[in-house]
């Protein structure tokens, strides 16, 4: 009786675990994720550095329902005869008051937008309070600044897309902001707008850039920005009791030089 | 070069199938566009074709090329000795593998020039081109009374529709010289862009709605307010208070048939005096915020085309 359970316990486990093995074989993807997922950091990590993959969440959240969101928005300032309301604004509308749960996504796309922004600080924050932005990680901190420029640029993008009175001003300001910058800020001003004057072209501008250009651009960002966090490892808080550079060094694969700061430590599997 | 029956005939390297990839190319592209740079694209392709079948038959039977192989390719090894690579040609200096390498990474670089620079320069130029406003009637004389502005709104681009409206405030100041003397204040705060409003009482009752125009008469004003960041102006919208960097932008004017019409509009640093003897201080247009005069000038050096 038990002999025939574990045989088909057995059995059951390599079907389960046959397409599994069926795409590690073909693409060795099972085993990167594993050693994503499953490689080693300091003993003493804190929970302030998770405040990263928070950061990556709220910007997956931001993607998911914006591309949802673009399905049902229309970036088209011209006034609607019927309404007398322009087709953008009254497509925000029907979003939020018609759509069946289109208010719960378009405020998971608003209010996440500040939390993405808000994240992004308070990790830039840990990273610098951590001293984690030194040597060998500088080129990630130089990644990261400009992963929050590009959410900042989402921020002001996105704004505009409402097409009301709050938006189409706060634009008109920032743009104008834009502008003071010395030498190229005219030129700067007037390539975002499109033009002098904010016009026809200014929304649907806004909208490529806030959904195409950008997030493109974060997406290629963040794929650096991960695999440097996972080629130089996991810093430990400062206070942490193990001296920077004398842990052991897992895998033989940072040995060199001073790179023992990517030290590694006893959680995690082996 | 290696003995003919251990190898067969390789022929060297040679550009001249990228002229005749260029000529190819120039050929269809003319198809579309015109049968000059068809019949050009021909002749490239045909000389350079020609070319490279010159290359390719030399030094075989087709061609029947002198050989070339006089004694300084015996006096070659010796020096190649020491690379212990005696079996390679000492006159190739400049190996295969190397051409072919540029080669992809050029034609490579090439092909994505061509098809990233048009698109690169869609997405920068139109901005910067044909910005200019046209002219734009915003009604007879005789609706813009002697020394009180009227707020004036039109759509500046019937094609673009609302979102090209623009509001100025409007003044007649008499006559200057037996002209008309118009005074023409855009309503784009000098500090941000923000709309400035008139501190004033209206004359709601008494506006008129003329095609895409609207006017609405002013009781009497005191001058302008911005309601963003609280820029001050006076009634010359020379800068009282707050943020702004310089006096509002004006509209230049022209009276046709007896009807106003407003043109391009210009920066202004400030204003002298007041109504139709005001020395106004004008510069190209500039993007609010921006100081036209002094020192902080400099850091604007060009302005882009409006």
């Amino acid at each position: 009786m038990a002999a025939t359970k574990t045989t088909r316990g057995e059995k059951l486990q390599e079907t389960i675990l046959y397409p599994v093995d069926w795409l590690e074989e073909r693409s060795g993807l099972v085993g990167g994720v594993k050693y994503f997922l499953f490689r080693k950091v300091p003993g003493d990590t804190n929970w302030f550095q998770t405040l990263g993959a928070a950061t990556l969440t709220a910007f997956l959240v931001q993607a998911l329902t914006g591309v949802i969101l673009a399905m049902y928005y229309k970036p088209d300032p011209t006034i609607d005869p019927a309404t007398k309301l322009p087709v953008a604004y009254e497509s925000i509308q029907h979003i939020t008051n018609d759509l069946w749960a289109g208010w719960l996504v378009r405020g998971m796309h608003r209010w996440g937008a500040s939390v993405f922004i808000i994240l992004m600080f308070m990790h830039m924050g840990r990273v610098f309070l951590f001293g984690a932005y030194k040597y060998p990680r500088e080129l990630n901190w130089i990644i990261g600044v400009l992963l929050l420029a590009m959410g900042l640029g989402e921020g002001f993008t996105g704004y505009l897309l409402p097409w009301d009175q709050t938006s189409y001003w706060a634009t008109v300001v920032g743009v104008n902001i834009n502008g003071t910058a010395p030498f190229l800020g005219p030129f700067l001003a007037q390539f975002l707008q499109g033009g002098t004057y904010i016009n026809a072209d200014t929304l649907s501008r806004f909208y490529a850039i806030h959904m195409l250009l950008i997030p493109g651009a974060i997406f290629a960002l963040i794929g650096l920005h991960l695999y440097l966090v996972v080629r130089l490892g996991v810093t430990s808080p400062p206070w942490s009791k193990e001296a920077a550079g004398k842990g052991p060094i897992g895998n033989g694969k940072v040995t060199t030089g001073r790179s023992g700061l990517t030290r590694f430590g006893t959680r995690g599997r082996r | 070069m290696q003995p003919q029956e251990e190898h067969p005939h390789v022929p060297g390297p040679s550009v001249w199938p990228v002229g005749f990839a260029v000529g190819v190319v120039v050929l269809l592209v003319g198809l579309i566009i015109s049968w000059y740079v068809a019949g050009l694209g021909a002749l490239i392709a045909l000389v350079f074709g020609f070319l490279w079948v010159r290359d390719l038959t030399a030094g075989t039977a087709l061609a029947h090329a002198p050989a070339v192989e006089p004694e300084e390719r015996v006096s070659a090894p010796p020096l190649q000795a020491d690379v212990t690579l005696p079996e390679e040609p000492p006159v190739e200096r400049y190996p295969r593998s190397k051409f072919l390498e540029i080669g992809t990474l050029g034609l490579g670089g090439v092909i994505g020039g061509l098809v990233t620079v048009p698109a690169l320069g869609f997405m920068i130029a139109p901005p910067f081109l044909n910005q200019g406003t046209k002219d734009h009637d915003i009604g007879p004389l005789t609706d813009f009374p002697q020394g009180k502005y009227v707020i004036a709104t039109w759509t500046s681009d019937k094609s673009q529709g609302e979102v090209s409206r623009r509001t100025a405030f409007v003044r007649y100041n008499g006559e200057l010289n037996n002209q008309p003397s118009f005074t023409i204040i855009s309503n784009h705060c000098a500090h941000l862009g923000c709309p400035v409003q008139p501190n004033g009482p209206l004359d709601n009752k008494n506006t008129k709605e003329l095609a895409d125009v609207t006017l609405i008469p002013t009781v009497s004003i005191a001058g302008f307010g911005c309601p963003c960041h609280g820029g001050q102006y006076d009634t010359e919208g020379n800068r009282t208070a707050g943020p702004p960097v310089r006096a509002l932008d004006r509209y230049a004017f022209s009276i046709r048939n007896g009807h106003l019409f407003v043109g391009k509009p210009f920066s202004v640093s400030s204003v002298d005096g007041t109504g139709a003897n005001a020395k106004i201080h004008k510069w190209t247009l500039s993007f609010p915020g921006e100081h036209v005069n002094g020192i902080e000038s400099w850091l604007y050096p060009i302005q882009p085309p409006h």
